[in-house]
């Protein structure tokens, strides 16, 4: 019997070793895996490299990751906001590295990890400075860049419903990275608000097949408040 | 010269909203090219995208309606319109890239004349870089229009030769709609579209300093 449901989110996101890369889903309020990101805090693998939209806000989440000293590299498009002031202050001491991607991008190497891409070659940044000196070609025509694949040890992704197999629905714009993300790591926990029975959720309408989860977690439902803040619903 | 009344902010949105079509796809970048949403003329239907995942965005919420897992790119509270979809991250760059989306519209720092962009980073040192969907956008859309200040507070002209901060992207940008005129950059440089009372293109090619077509 497969059974991917997992009681908490300790054992669901089980050991993790120092030098890993986590992936982590979520943009702005939308789809934080907070709960799994507390759970990290608590199982401290230290030297992590993070890959995520952002860096974090306030002292909750990904900022609380990063205030804990569990982090060596941030993978990220936009680390900047009114709040972003634990990274700001670890960068600007030298204390965290930052690797800086655009957002398509950081979404299509993820993807490509998940789908066995060796590389691939992308219009987006062609003549900017975040090309670095990596390979360009021009095919038809147009410029492009060799863009390499980001592959995880883990991927924490929140999603809204989930079944035994780890097939995933999401909500709304909480859906953000968590489909590619749950692709491209060793192992994917997903927390959801409600386990659904083998065979209720609608196999039309499964966003992430449970190929690619490895644990799902139910989690009490709350609902996101402005600035990222949970309160029961 | 004649006392200058430059487009304010309502008026530039709405200059820009006069030229999306009906039935287009079009991304609102943050800040400034959002209130473009607010001015698009009665009886067009506009499909509004936003890069983290949504088609068919709507308008904000009213207040005590927000929820926030419906949130456009700069993290505030939106709607969804009938019809309207959500998709994952490799999806929505993938409408970019792949040329379906018809219209973005994105502020700047700097614009050149042939349409390179610069409107990610400063350069400033000490300051937190951060691109955003910005590079992918600009190079990915069918068109990449900007809306600015023609000149910087200064007083010196956001249109250039070419860009001294860090480029977004390379001969991107077709149309640049500003407080005081209106251009298109093509390969051959800046054309003229329009400008507000008082300036003609002279005038213009002064504020400027570059050659208009």
């Amino acid at each position: 019997m497969i059974n991917k449901i997992v009681q908490t989110v300790a054992d669901a996101i089980g050991p993790v070793a120092d030098g890993s890369t986590i992936l982590l889903g979520g943009f702005g309020t939308a789809g934080m895996p907070d709960e799994l990101l507390d759970a990290l805090i608590e199982v401290g693998p230290r030297e992590l490299t993070i890959v995520s939209n952002n860096a974090g806000n306030g002292e909750f989440g990904i900022a609380a990751l990063l205030k804990a000293g569990l982090v060596r590299k941030v993978v990220c498009s936009f680390p900047r906001s009114a709040d972003s002031y634990v990274f700001d202050e670890l960068y600007r001491g030298g204390k965290v590295e930052l690797e800086l991607v655009p957002q398509g991008n950081l979404a299509e190497r993820i993807r490509a990890a998940g789908a066995g891409i060796g590389a691939f070659f992308c219009p987006t940044g062609f003549g900017t400075e975040l090309a670095g000196n990596r390979e360009t070609r021009v095919i038809d025509g147009k410029p492009y860049v060799l863009e390499f694949p980001i592959h995880g040890d883990l991927a924490l992704i929140k999603a809204e419903r989930g079944d035994r197999w780890g097939n995933l629905t999401y909500r709304k714009a909480a859906r953000n990275f968590g489909p590619v993300m749950a692709m491209a790591a060793k192992r994917t926990v997903a927390t959801v608000y409600e386990i659904a029975e083998l065979g209720a959720m609608d196999p039309e309408a499964i966003v992430t097949p449970g190929i690619f989860v490895s644990a799902v977690v139910e989690i009490k439902r709350m609902t996101t408040q402005a600035g990222g803040f949970k309160k029961a619903a | 010269m004649m006392k200058l009344n430059p487009r304010t902010k309502d008026q530039l949105a709405a200059r820009v909203a006069q030229d999306i079509f009906d039935g287009a796809v079009v991304n609102l970048g943050i800040g400034q090219p959002t209130l473009v949403g607010n001015h698009l003329p009665p009886g067009l239907e506009v499909i509004l995208h936003s890069e983290n995942g949504i088609l068919g965005m709507g308008p904000v919420p009213e207040a005590g309606q927000e929820d926030y897992d419906l949130i456009n790119a700069g993290k505030q509270p939106v709607s969804l319109l009938h019809g309207g979809a959500y998709f994952h991250h490799a999806d929505s760059f993938a409408m970019m890239r792949g040329g379906h989306i018809d219209i973005c519209v994105l502020g700047a720092f700097q614009v050149s004349a042939t349409g390179d962009l610069a409107n990610w980073s400063t350069g400033a040192a000490g300051a937190i870089p951060a691109v955003g969907g910005a590079m992918d956008l600009a190079t990915g859309a069918r068109q990449t229009w900007v809306m600015m200040d023609l000149l910087t507070k200064q007083g010196q002209s956001k249109l250039v030769e070419s860009c001294t901060y860090p480029l977004t992207g390379i001969g991107c940008v077709k149309r640049v709609y500003t407080d005081l005129a209106t251009f298109h950059c093509t390969p051959q440089g800046l054309r003229l579209v329009d400008a507000v009372d008082g300036l003609d293109a002279a005038a213009i090619q002064t504020l400027v300093g570059l050659p208009i077509l």
